[in-house]
């Protein structure tokens, strides 16, 4: 035991319990070598309560055996996967076996990077770009335990070592780039990063905030990191406000077009947004807003309508509505008031009625304009549509006459060389 | 002519002149600006009719900078774009005026979308063909250096494909420039860019002279097959099988082997995968010399790799790799190098290899002749056929005819049957559905008499199986094997079994009587329809479930037409009416239906 050896013999047992647990064994058989696993598994255990409960032990002679330790453990090609049509929210994962020892090894790891003792000074000779590459290699774990301790680790690796972070950073942007969102939810990155970022907010981030973090909204398992997703993109916002219009013109790209879920997900985002944006702001952005608002509220999956139109229930919202009605009444008019009349679901009608009377209060004589002149609207959008086709059968008229022209010149060409061939 | 000149012309101002003051560049705008995705969509799809419209001249000065400039928009619309573009040539006049439609390209070629940028490089690829090598060099070439030196990485990626589209016509000096830039980009500092890089280094090598492939492409496989990044590993070893068709025997020794060593035992599965899997066209590629020397012991490596996926692949491609050695050498190398490793794998923990093996053991047969087929292989389709997995077991079963050829079925009729028997009585119904299937193969092949002993009750079984979908199947192989023994056999011994169950308890199993007269009948011929069905058909018309009756009703239409009329007159037509007054809705339908197909009204 470590605890009741003296002060050097005490560093040589650590040393050399540290290079027993490079020894590797076998999960995947489940009964071979139990006492030499369960040896290793009270050893790694030591060696985590070694180094959270003393001080001074983390010495300089020691981080070449902690990091060998390590990477002999974590640092595996890992197998292909059982499942290729993994579902990130029905299926369950399939766990590490060998997690028994590597969770402590995590642990471990942790510790030593939490130690008031730890330097990074000394600790970059042997955590370098190579060991943070094949650390971030190991995302693609289908453990999640496993996945959650990477993110701790990386997040710490990220704070100590200032030196890493360009790379860190490149690094992500890489693994997010190639991934297609089709499998596992990646993990967040932890926004506490993003509150690191000084102002000005150099190009790069402004890049990995509109290359990256908004394409990510279109993943498969959004549900599993949306909140935090969308904490990240309200944290940037609030950092540059000037990256309102092109978040918003970002997100109205991608808005979901068969999954309802998403949608909900989506009107919440910009909830949280439209909560801190700027009145100038938001003055460049309400026309395309409110005409995807308009078609949510009239969607006739009703957890979408409610959520479109419990934007009205928000202070600060209804006051920016309020001060540009003359441009958002027009855009929300024309569904609000077919909903009124057509939508199956009794709540939503009554939220619609709300909505109405609300926005009637706000500008009494546009919503007179507007509700008569509905009818006519009706009319006049029916007229062009068929004007619209009448158009294009003359382009499609034209075409076949100018074929039909091309066609005689050439038969006409034709006739004249074989009549002439002919003489 | 009409005056107005420019785009923003309204689509209603039409003058009295006709077509030329339809302004369809006004049109289209108009169109682009809708709400409705659709409409957009529309309207880029038909962008020839547009081009027509406005003729060559009128489409390369307006219509292109339009689409140049304004297009963005939903990914949908530009992937139409980007496709129509690629048809475009003769829209703008030309060969000569092609370059005119890179400019909307190279925007499409950047975008974030990968499925739009792929389909822009491949209009980019078929219009570079149409270039004349003059506007090749003026135009593309300038263009896909633009690309290549690209700030974001997707039009660096966009460059890879484009280069082997316009080196050949290239002159020298540009040439030198276009190699040039496909190396920096095979050490590109991202990954994806990379991978692209290394997808298409075959492609490229192909069009290089032989000096350039050995001294420039060489040397960036090797750097790409020990990339960090297993992704991009894996991609180098599809590239080495076009390197490798380009050169000597003895420069795929010195430059190519080395690395193809390397990648046989990466610490990455994903790549020795991808070896196996290519086995073939490396083995094919590399010529018999190497392919003793080196590759065959790293296919036995393969075989007996530690990740099943490796193994499983290297199994599927046994039997190739037999056939692709020369004659001579085949029977020896495959009994003395392959076979041990594949008497371990018959025993493997995973049921993909084994499924794998199975399917392509037999296959060797024919390579190994009787004797070693019968001394070697003999047992292990013996232990296969019984192994636990059901899919092992149905390879085995459906890849018989290649043994059959070699040592005839029969030998293994004693072990075959009771694999057989297992099978159809599996608990899972597509299991059962598969041996079904096989059942005329093996019948023919086993003959009639051991069929009637041992397989016949097995497939009267099926006829009363809980599921559909097997009693279906059922009745098509009774057909089937009517086809094969002919009618006397089926008089004999089928029909009297099928009539039988017309008395049965079940009404599942009285309709199913019912489908085997349809199946049968025409094998069988009117005689026995006659003599035999039909009476059985028509007292069942007064069965107590209305299902069976308005079968009955769709049978006797069935089989109306191997009658003859005093048949169809003097039996049928009675029973028919009387059934077209049934009190269930369904029987007077199909009654009445049957009537007047078979024109008896």
């Amino acid at each position: 035991m470590i605890d009741y050896a003296t002060s050097n013999e005490q560093q040589d047992l650590f040393c050399q319990k540290l290079q027993q647990c490079c020894i590797l064994f076998d999960f995947m058989d489940s009964v071979s070598d139990l006492k030499s696993k369960e040896i290793k598994r009270a050893t790694l255990n030591e060696l985590v309560e070694y180094v959270s409960t003393n001080r001074g032990v983390i010495v300089e002679s020691a981080y070449s055996d902690i990091v060998k330790m390590i990477s002999a453990n974590i640092f595996r090609t890992l197998p292909p996967s059982d499942n290729p049509d993994f579902d990130p929210e029905e299926d369950e994962p399939t766990l590490e076996a060998s997690w028994p020892h590597i969770q402590l090894v995590y642990e471990f790891f942790l510790r030593f990077l939490e130690s008031p003792d730890f330097q990074p000074s000394i600790a970059k000779r042997y955590i370098d770009q190579k060991f943070v590459q094949q650390l971030l290699e190991l995302f693609d774990s289908e453990d999640p335990r496993e996945r959650d301790f990477l993110k701790t680790v990386l997040h710490r690796i990220y704070g100590k070592f200032l030196g890493l972070r360009a790379f860190i950073r490149k690094q992500i942007n890489n693994i997010f780039l190639s991934s297609n969102y089709l499998t596992l939810p990646l993990p967040f990155f932890p926004s506490s990063i993003i509150n690191g970022f000084a102002l000005p907010l150099k190009a790069e981030h402004k890049q990995f905030l509109m290359k990256v973090l908004i394409p990510m909204h279109t993943a498969k398992g959004l549900a599993l990191f949306h909140a935090q997703l969308a904490y990240c993109v309200v944290q940037f916002l609030e950092k540059d406000t000037t990256l309102t219009e092109p978040v918003i013109r970002g997100l109205l790209k991608f808005w979901p077009k068969t999954c309802s879920q998403k949608e909900v997900m989506f009107l919440g985002e910009i909830e949280e947004i439209l909560d801190v944006i700027e009145p100038t702001q938001f003055k460049k952005i309400e026309e395309p807003l409110f005409k995807q608002i308009s078609k949510c509220v009239s969607s006739s999956h009703f957890q979408v309508a409610e959520r479109a139109l419990y934007f009205w229930n928000n202070e600060y919202i209804l006051s920016l509505i309020e001060e540009n009605i003359d441009k958002i009444l027009p855009i929300m008019f024309a569904s609000l008031y077919k909903i009124s009349k057509e939508h199956w679901n009794p709540t939503i009608v009554a939220l619609v009625y709300n909505v109405l009377k609300t926005l009637m209060e706000m500008n009494g004589k546009l919503f007179d304009d507007l509700t008569s002149s509905y009818k006519a609207e009706r009319q006049r959008e029916k007229k062009k549509e068929l004007e619209r086709e009448e158009l294009w059968k003359k382009l499609e008229e034209l075409k076949l006459k100018k074929a039909l022209e091309k066609q005689n010149s050439a038969y006409n060409m034709h006739s004249i060389l074989s009549n002439t061939s002919a003489e | 002519m009409a005056g107005a000149s420019g785009l923003g012309t309204g689509p209603g101002a039409a003058g009295g002149d006709g077509d030329d003051s339809l302004y369809p560049i006004a049109v289209l705008i108009d169109e682009l600006r809708n709400e409705d995705v659709q409409l957009r969509l529309n309207s880029i799809k038909k962008l020839s009719t547009i081009a027509l419209a406005l003729g060559v001249e009128r489409t390369r000065s307006e219509l292109l900078p339009f689409l140049t400039d304004t297009i963005y928009d939903e990914d949908e619309v530009l992937l139409a774009l980007a496709e129509q573009l690629g048809n475009f040539t003769g829209l703008v006049g030309g060969p000569d005026f092609a370059h005119c439609l890179l400019p909307p390209l190279e925007n499409l070629a950047t975008v974030e979308e990968t499925v739009v940028r792929d389909k822009a490089v491949e209009s980019l690829r078929q219009i570079s063909q149409e270039h004349t090598p003059v506007a090749l060099e003026a135009y593309f070439v300038p263009l896909v250096k633009r690309l290549a030196s690209g700030d974001w990485f997707t039009s660096r990626t966009s460059a890879c494909s484009l280069f082997s589209v316009c080196y050949p016509r290239a002159s020298n000096a540009v040439k030198a420039e276009i190699r040039q830039q496909f190396r920096s980009l095979c050490s590109d500092d991202t990954p994806m860019v990379r991978r692209a890089a290394a997808s298409k280094l075959g492609e490229f090598a192909k069009v290089l002279e032989l000096d350039s492939v050995k001294s420039e492409i060489v040397p960036l496989f090797t750097n790409l097959a020990s990339d960090e990044q297993d992704s991009v590993r894996l991609l180098a070893v599809e590239a080495c099988v076009s390197i490798a068709q380009l050169l000597s025997q003895d420069d795929l020794e010195t430059l190519v082997m080395p690395t193809l060593r390397q990648a046989v035992e990466d610490k990455s599965w994903r790549v020795r995968y991808m070896v196996a899997d290519k086995f073939s066209e490396l083995q094919k590629a590399m010529g018999p010399k190497i392919t003793l020397n080196d590759l065959i012991p790293a296919f036995q490596n393969l075989l007996k790799d530690c990740e099943a996926e490796v193994r499983a692949a290297a199994a599927h491609k046994v039997k190739e790799l037999g056939e692709n050695l020369p004659i001579e050498d085949r029977e020896t190398i495959i009994m003395n190098q392959i076979l041990p490793y594949i008497k371990e794998l018959v025993s493997d923990t995973n049921p993909h290899v084994k499924s794998a093996l199975a399917s392509v053991i037999m296959g060797l047969s024919t390579i190994l002749g009787k004797e070693n087929t019968i001394e070697h292989l003999l047992p292990l389709f013996l232990a296969q056929l019984k192994d636990e997995c059901p899919e092992v077991r149905l390879n085995i079963i459906s890849n018989l005819d290649c043994v059959n050829e070699v040592i005839g079925i029969r030998q293994l009729s004693q072990s075959l049957l009771p694999a057989i028997v297992e099978l159809a009585e599996d608990a899972k119904w597509r299991v059962r559905l598969a041996i079904i299937e096989y059942m005329p193969l093996l019948a023919g092949q086993l003959g009639v008499e051991f069929f009637d002993e041992k397989l016949n009750s097995l497939c009267m079984a099926w006829l009363v199986d809980h599921v559909y979908a097997i009693r279906e199947a059922a009745t098509n192989n009774l057909m089937k094997l009517v086809q094969k023994f002919g009618t006397e056999w089926a008089q004999n011994t089928i029909v009297p079994k099928v009539l039988v169950m017309a008395n049965d308890p079940n009404y599942l199993h009285r309709m199913t009587t019912l489908f085997c007269i349809n199946a049968l009948s025409e094998a069988c011929g009117q005689e026995i329809t006659t003599k035999q069905m039909l009476p059985i058909v028509l007292k069942m018309a007064g069965d107590q479930v209305a299902n069976v009756r308005f079968n009955v009703a769709k049978s006797l239409q069935k089989i109306g037409p191997i009658l003859d009329t005093n048949a169809l007159q003097g039996e049928v037509k009675p029973v028919l009416q009387k059934l077209g007054q049934d009190e269930d809705m369904d029987v007077k339908y199909f009654a009445q239906e049957a009537i007047s197909v078979l024109a008896l009204a």
